[in-house]
């Protein structure tokens, strides 16, 4: 048996404990120990974006992180986003306005998109293109992404459109 | 891929005895980001991994002796984000920001992007035409080493067992210094330079270049500092006949591979002209005294 290693995390604000092998990935973990399978794998290999998380205030790939790595660290998940029933402006935006189609590129887009609005909440729309450029929608609905986030970043700045 | 053992020490010599003392295959881990999809595409299995990101001399940016000392292990987004660093090495900021996406950038440090040792690694050529020298620490002690005497293949670097890159100087510039690092890719963003140049250089008072470096990225098994198009620069305004010689010596200097990203012709072309444009670039910012 391989050695497993005890790691505490806080995911999504609550304290978090899991076990894990050295090799196993931040998302392996999130979604099959820790059943958080909002976090979406596409590439496996950072360059998709699907599996994007907040880690210790920076935006990663989960893929791209052992879980092992994550020890006293801080994560959050697309799980996180909404509080109770009441939707994160972001995501209520892409449900208006068609920012998703199939739906696996949205948890990693949602996570970054609120990762650049947090950074700046007036972005141009190349802003917004360049920061989402790590994020792949095989769909191919970027138009509607990026209309759906400016929409989300003017609601988040007080004017209704 | 079973059972990998993983340790996080906090002080160099430790992260040392771990690597010297290993018996399998070990590695270093800074930001994972290749080191992870080599892992996870079974191009690597190490027995052990020393994660070296605990370590604070890998994790800061330090002014020293009028220059900055880098941590190997610094992510890029906290490069890009560090004003005094950004404002003093522009070209090698220029070559951060290219390393994948923001999420890649949140991880990936120049010592992973050095010791992954490809040629088209893009914070490679500024370091080596800012002259930047690396701190290796090994079971022997430390030594300084230049950048460009690390790589010596792809994949495949001048480190020996057990010897950890934990930081990079970059020395103080005269006045009136410029750097720069372009690339060509087919796509703007989230792509494999098909050829990279960076030019650092130094005028007089008059305009005239004093000193100069350039390197050439993804052209070669390295990354070449090539001498005979830093001395097409030297002595001149960098006008159209300087930057022609210029185009000339950069292109002169390949030795590329054909692949899907390029043909061997068309990677000897664009290194010419790309060299002109970045000495360009380099040039405007020298005269803006930065």
């Amino acid at each position: 048996m391989s050695k497993k290693y005890h790691v505490t995390t806080t995911v999504n604000g609550d304290e978090c404990e899991f076990l894990c092998e050295g090799q196993q990935t931040l998302l392996d973990v999130l979604r099959d120990e820790l059943m958080l399978s909002g976090t979406k794998e596409g590439c496996g290999t950072g360059d998709c974006g699907a599996c994007t998380v907040i880690l210790d205030g920076t935006m990663v790939c989960s893929c791209l992180v052992l879980a092992v790595e994550t020890e006293g660290g801080t994560i959050d998940t697309i799980e996180g986003m909404a509080k109770g029933e009441a939707l994160h402006p972001l995501q209520r935006n892409f449900l208006e306005l068609n920012g998703l189609q199939c739906g696996i590129c949205t948890p990693g887009i949602l996570i970054a998109a609120r990762a650049l609005l947090e950074r700046n909440p007036d972005p141009t729309e190349t802003e917004i293109r360049y920061w989402l450029a790590g994020n792949l929608c095989r769909c191919t609905g970027y138009d509607k992404i990026i209309r759906s986030v400016q929409a989300a970043a003017k609601e988040m700045r007080g004017g209704r459109s | 891929m079973e059972g990998v053992r993983y340790e996080a020490p906090e002080t160099l010599q430790a992260a040392v005895a771990l690597l010297a003392g290993a018996t399998g295959a070990a590695r270093v881990l800074a930001g994972g980001t290749d080191v992870i999809v080599q892992m996870e595409t079974d191009l690597i299995e190490p027995a052990l991994l020393v994660d070296i990101k605990k370590i604070r001399e890998t994790r800061q940016i330090v002014g020293e002796n009028g220059g900055f000392r880098v941590g190997a292990a610094v992510p890029g987004m906290e490069i890009v984000a560090h004003a005094a660093f950004c404002k003093a090495w522009p070209g090698v900021v220029d070559g951060v920001k290219l390393i994948g996406s923001i999420q890649i950038k949140g991880r990936a440090s120049m010592g992973g992007n050095l010791c992954n040792a490809s040629p088209a690694a893009d914070s490679v050529p500024p370091l080596i035409a800012a002259g930047a020298i690396a701190r290796i620490i090994g079971p022997n002690g430390m030594r300084e080493v230049p950048v460009e005497d690390i790589p010596i293949g792809p994949g495949k670097t001048s480190l020996a067992k057990g010897e950890i890159v934990v930081s990079f100087f970059l020395p103080p510039r005269p006045a009136h210094s410029g750097d720069a690092y372009q690339r060509f890719t087919p796509r703007t963003e989230m792509d494999i330079a098909v050829v990279g140049v960076a030019v650092n250089l130094t005028l007089d008072g008059g305009g005239t270049c004093t000193a100069a470096r350039v390197a050439l990225g993804a052209v070669a098994p390295t990354v070449l500092l090539v001498k005979e198009a830093a001395d097409a620069l030297i002595g001149t305004r960098l006008d159209d006949a300087a930057l022609e010689r210029l185009a000339k010596a950069a292109s002169a200097a390949c030795r590329p591979i054909d692949d899907k990203r390029g043909t061997r012709e068309y990677r000897v072309k664009v290194a010419g002209v790309l060299a002109k444009r970045t000495a360009q670039q380099a040039l405007e910012r020298a005269r803006a005294g930065r």
